[in-house]
């Protein structure tokens, strides 16, 4: 809401400065986001009339002018295409300040002298940009300051007001709470009734008195609608942000901005019948004012007369009953419209106005009678005419009823931390204008009726705050007597998990939850993810179904920017549609690793990361839940990934069953074009939850007796998984064999090409005894005799 | 006996003369071994009438010392040398950068939060985390914004469906933890959040920090008191914090929550308030949404954004760089 200063102090008169006011509001929860003056800084202006106009002798576009300011003639050269004789404009004389300490000199322009300058809205400051010289009204007194004239010393200032205080959505509602801030008081608007003038009454019916408990109409004859509009209501209006159109609308527009009364004029020659106020039925037809045609739904309430909707109720008028040039008689129309009948209406319609604004936030219920008679009088002022009695039509049981209001000073003081003396809390709520009644532990308080946020006594304990100020109020350290913080230690903490990968070399990333849906579809196929209605744009369209798409891209963002070695890991939700309609959210942590296995050094070779580096990262990490031996790699398909390099991560369960956690393994060599990555990138995805369980260590003896280690070279076929012959060896190997490691796989020369070579080392110690070498021996022997038969492994001769 | 003068000054020579450890052996072994040159002068003692055999003898040690002095004292001279040999051989360019992995970094958003979390941490507050793809009870109803309210028009939400929504806050997660648990409550909840909203100071995704502690006798001079302490923490410096009337739907008395920014210009030093978040006492309708008595329970809640955190504690100037995953970005934040 913007507003002018000097408005404002016409109402209140407090002896504060521009800046102190708006400061002042702000802190009472008015947010003041500008205060701009009306006008730039300028001297020398004043009201200059044409007398005549001739073209410039030595030039098109330019024309030569006499100009009086009353007193004198001076010959001025002006550019400008809308300046004729008669015209009133500001005129700045020789010496005059412009803004931009522009001085106006003498000048001689294509030859001949011009003694002055004629100006534009824009040259004063009053204006972004201009088209043409500012136009004055034909009675603007010639010679008159033009700053005097038009009231410029002011300044615009402009609130962002929260949804509750739509009682300050006018200038008597902001001077009102100016009033109580400054213990000030108010230059109270006094409104007489019209008298009428005719007899003529309009037919109103209300058949929605829920939603319009109270509507008032007033007929009013012979307006001469192309009457004026008086320059300080242009002003005052232009000042609060609002353009004047003609002089019906422009009064309707000043008492909104005045009062706070959102207000209708209807050509009543459009009106057959009379006015029923009525919900619309589904499918009705209506066009705006603004040329937009609409299709009213049930929900909204419209103005209509006997055969046709004429205006959606609170929001807009219809072009067809509209004000036009011939329009002769007026139905004016004040109405109270309950704020839920309202709310959403004008959203649904794509429309938001001043009015709807208003109404879905609440107006004073008690305030039509007043508005009426002010634009009436107004109206009457500038386009003359015959005004009608009012016509009323309420309906007490619908209209609200201020609440009262129990406020206990005990919970005002347990809320605040502060015990308000109880003349300070009558002060302040008397000053905004309850009523107050003194109960034993407190009052019972009645809101007045343009204050809608009062309801429960937190309302009443917030406006005590404000008006006593936050800033006065105590402060205080919440007691931190709290116990010990339990940290569960079966948890791996996020923090600690992210280092862990941080150590490894990933940088963290954050990518939007929201991706493209192709490229979501070519990293999982499978999964339709959830789209939605209103995305920014279609790259940010559906929910990811998995982490990898993200940061896909975001290494490919990396890449193009001569990053070549990228490593980055994500957490976050991914959101995968199930089969029954439901919908998970699933912790999931995801890494990318592409380019050297190491930086760039003196020291190490240049050689790029391969799969088994996304598995050392990802056994690292597995580690830290102290049970690893839980976890297997099992190959697998994924449609972004590559065939031959692709892992499916299990898990075993509480029963020993087999979980699938998580996915790892080369991106698909066809997606690495399509998708901006040129070079081999390995991702890997696991479910946090699966990663973050972790078990508690639970100490074992140390032996004291000797290990004893037997080394084996084997020979299997090459399709014969490393796995397979670690889990052939356990199956063997009896119950002390503490350590078995895999510190050689070899394929080539002195080898059968179809065989690979497998080095291991088998440790086995006893808790409580020294090993036998014999029962050793009995243990390899039983291994090899397994692995044989099992696997078709010999020995290496 | 006349030959142990000159027997002495050779096994001298010969001891200067040793150039190595094995050298200088030789020469131990030629003169003082079990058949030693001295060594044997010693046995033929018995050739030597007896009332002599005293006095040659002490002569004869006397040679023998000299030279096992000698002996070792060169012995430590030629072992410290080769000492001195081998470590200048190995002696290497110290100033080689190491053989290192090049670690990464947390991203600024998540070391805004896990900051953040462990000032709270310290205090009692518990990390509480929900669901991201929220439905309306969560997060407008049960916080006192029925729909049609004008305050759903400053949310900007995505929606999915009729009843499913992208979270605009991290508020549903407060009234998950509350229908979940009875008071005394701290928790802070920090999280992803959306606006469908988007250019150079929106970003259609964010994240929060949410915080609430309900308990019985909370006042809105705690809920100052957090705050005050808080920015000090995260600022590491005493910084004015102004608490200014707002509206929120979800608590009352609500407000803004601005902080004093010094910014030096070239025309000297000048300070502003910048918002950063929003905070108020809870508002009983969110109690009894979730169970909880407003008589008997007070409590307040705050929220505020991390990236707008991160960019002030770090001097960041442009939102959108917490996205885009550059590199040469992320790797400042180590």
């Amino acid at each position: 809401m913007k507003f002018s200063e000097q408005w404002l102090r016409e109402w209140v008169q407090p002896a504060v400065s521009t800046e102190e006011l708006a400061a002042q509001v702000t802190m009472a929860g008015l947010e003041v986001d500008g205060v701009e003056a009306v006008a730039g800084m300028f001297s020398g202006v004043v009201v200059g009339q044409v007398v005549s106009r001739e073209q410039h002798p030595d030039a098109d576009k330019l024309s030569l002018c006499q100009v009086t300011d009353g007193n004198e003639t001076f010959q001025i050269v002006c550019g400008a295409a809308n300046v004729r004789t008669g015209l009133k404009i500001p005129l700045a004389k020789i010496g005059a300040v412009l803004p931009g300490d522009f001085k106006i000199k003498k000048a001689k322009l294509r030859g001949v002298e011009s003694f002055g300058m004629l100006c534009a809205e824009a040259e004063l400051g009053m204006a972004e940009s201009s088209d043409g010289l500012m136009e004055l009204p034909e009675d603007a007194p010639v010679g008159a300051d033009f700053r005097e004239y038009m009231n410029l010393d002011d300044a615009i200032i402009e609130v962002d007001l929260t949804p509750n205080r739509a009682d300050c959505l006018s200038m008597a509602g902001l001077a009102r709470e100016v009033g109580v801030l400054n213990k000030a008081d108010l230059t109270e608007l006094v409104v007489n009734a019209v008298a009428p003038a005719i007899d003529d009454k309009p037919a109103i019916e209300v058949s929605a008195a829920e939603q319009c408990p109270r509507y008032l109409g007033r007929i009013v004859k012979g307006v001469n609608v192309k009457a004026v509009t008086p320059l300080w209501m242009v002003e005052k209006l232009r000042r609060g942000g609002i353009r004047s159109i003609d002089p019906v609308v422009d009064v309707t527009n000043y008492v909104m901005l005045e009062l706070g009364q959102p207000m209708h004029a209807f050509d009543l020659k459009q009106i057959d019948g009379g006015i029923r106020v009525r919900m619309a039925e589904q499918g009705e037809k209506l066009t705006l004012l603004d040329g937009q045609a609409v299709e009213l739904n049930a929900d909204t309430l419209v103005i209509a007369d006997h055969a046709k909707p004429l205006a959606i109720a609170g929001v807009m008028g219809g072009e067809h009953s509209g004000v036009a040039d011939d329009t002769q008689d007026l139905l004016l129309e004040a109405a109270f419209f309950a704020p839920l009948a309202i709310a959403g209406r004008a959203r649904n319609y794509g429309l938001h106005t001043d009015s709807s604004h208003r109404f879905e936030r609440g107006v004073d219920y008690n305030l039509a009678a007043k508005a009426m008679e002010r634009a009436t009088a107004l109206l009457l002022d500038i386009c003359g005419g015959q005004p009608g009695p009012v016509v009323e039509v309420a309906s007490e049981a619908h209209l609200p009823k201020a609440p009262t209001i129990h406020l206990r000073r005990a919970r005002a003081e347990l809320i605040l931390g502060l015990k308000l003396a109880d003349s300070e809390i009558e002060d302040i709520l008397t000053r905004l204008g309850m009523q107050l009644t003194a109960t034993d532990d407190g009052w019972d308080v009645v809101a007045p009726s343009y204050r809608f946020d009062m309801a429960i006594e937190s309302d009443l304990i917030e406006e005590l705050a404000r008006i006593y100020g936050y800033e006065r109020l105590p402060v205080r350290l919440p007691s931190a007597a709290s116990p010990l913080a339990r940290v569960a230690e079966n948890r791996l903490s996020m923090g600690d998990l992210r280092r862990h990968l941080v150590a490894r070399g990933y940088q963290e990333a954050i990518t939007y939850s929201f991706v493209e849906p192709q490229l979501q579809k070519s990293m999982d196929p499978e999964h339709a993810p959830i789209a939605l209605l209103n995305p920014i744009s279609a790259e940010m369209s559906v929910m990811r179904t998995d982490l990898l798409a993200g940061l896909v891209q975001a290494v490919s963002y990396n890449l193009k920017r001569q990053q070549p070695r990228v490593r980055l890991f994500e957490t976050g939700l991914r959101f995968v549609p199930q089969a029954d309609g439901q919908l998970d959210q699933i912790p999931t942590l995801a890494f990318a690793l592409t380019g050297n296995r190491l930086p760039q050094s003196w020291a190490d070779t240049d050689a790029s990361v391969d799969f088994f580096d996304a598995k050392g990262d990802v056994e690292s990490l597995l580690a830290r839940t102290g049970q690893l031996s839980r976890y297997r790699f099992v190959a697998a398909s994924h449609p972004a990934l590559h065939p031959g390099q692709t892992a499916r991560i299990e898990k075993a369960d509480a029963d020993g069953q087999w979980q699938e956690v998580g996915v790892m393994g080369a991106l698909h060599p066809s997606l690495q074009k399509p998708l901006g990555v040129k070079q081999a990138l390995y991702l890997v995805q696991l479910d946090l939850a699966a990663v973050r369980e972790i078990a508690i260590p639970d100490f074992s003896e140390l032996s004291k007796f000797p290990e004893m280690r037997r080394d084996l070279a084997l020979v299997v076929a090459q399709d014969v998984q490393v796995d397979q012959v670690l889990q052939a060896i356990r199956a063997k190997a009896g119950d002390y064999l503490t350590k078995l490691n895999l510190f050689d796989v070899y394929v080539g020369k002195g080898i059968d090409p179809d065989r690979k070579s497998l080095a291991l080392g088998l440790t086995w110690q006893h808790p409580s005894r020294t090993l036998t070498d014999e029962e050793v021996n009995d243990s390899v022997s039983s291994v090899l005799a397994h692995l044989e038969e099992s696997l078709g492994a010999t020995l290496r001769g | 006996m006349e030959n142990l003068e000159a027997l002495t000054q050779q096994a001298l020579a010969a001891v200067s003369e040793a150039q190595d450890v094995a050298a200088l052996d030789q020469v131990r072994v030629q003169f003082l071994g079990k058949k030693g040159e001295i060594t044997s002068l010693m046995k033929n003692l018995g050739s030597v009438a007896p009332e002599d055999r005293p006095k040659m003898g002490a002569i004869i040690n006397e040679a023998k010392d000299q030279v096992e002095n000698a002996i070792s004292q060169r012995k430590q001279l030629l072992e410290s040398a080769a000492l001195n040999a081998k470590l200048a051989a190995e002696t290497i360019d110290i100033t080689l950068p190491g053989r290192a992995m090049q670690e990464g970094s947390l991203h600024p958003v998540t070391r805004t939060i896990e900051r953040i979390e462990s000032f709270f941490a310290g205090a009692g507050f518990q990390v509480m985390e929900g669901p991201e793809i929220e439905d309306e009870f969560h997060n407008f109803e049960a916080l006192n914004i029925p729909s049609h309210h004008p305050a759903r028009a400053m949310h900007d939400t995505f929606y999915f469906d009729a009843g499913r929504l992208l979270r605009t806050h991290t508020s549903p997660v407060q009234v998950r933890t509350m229908e979940a648990q009875q008071p005394p409550l701290r928790i802070i909840c920090p999280g992803r959040v959306y606006r469908c909203d988007y250019d150079q100071t929106h970003s259609p995704m964010f994240h929060q920090m949410e915080g609430l502690l309900v308990d019985k006798g909370v006042s809105f001079a705690d809920l100052k008191g957090i705050l005050q302490e808080f920015m000090a923490a995260f600022f590491e410096k005493d910084i004015k914090v102004r608490l200014r009337p707002s509206y929120f739907p979800f608590t009352e008395p609500s407000a803004e929550i601005d902080i004093e920014w010094v910014i030096e210009t070239p025309e000297g030093t000048k300070t502003r308030w910048l918002e950063i978040g929003g905070c108020g006492m809870v508002h009983p309708e969110v109690f009894r949404h979730v169970g909880i008595d407003p008589e008997e329970y007070t409590g307040f809640a705050f929220g505020m954004g991390m990236e707008r955190m991160a960019m002030l504690r770090y001097g960041v100037n442009d939102l959108r760089l917490f996205f885009e995953n550059d590199l040469r970005f992320l790797q400042q934040f180590r």
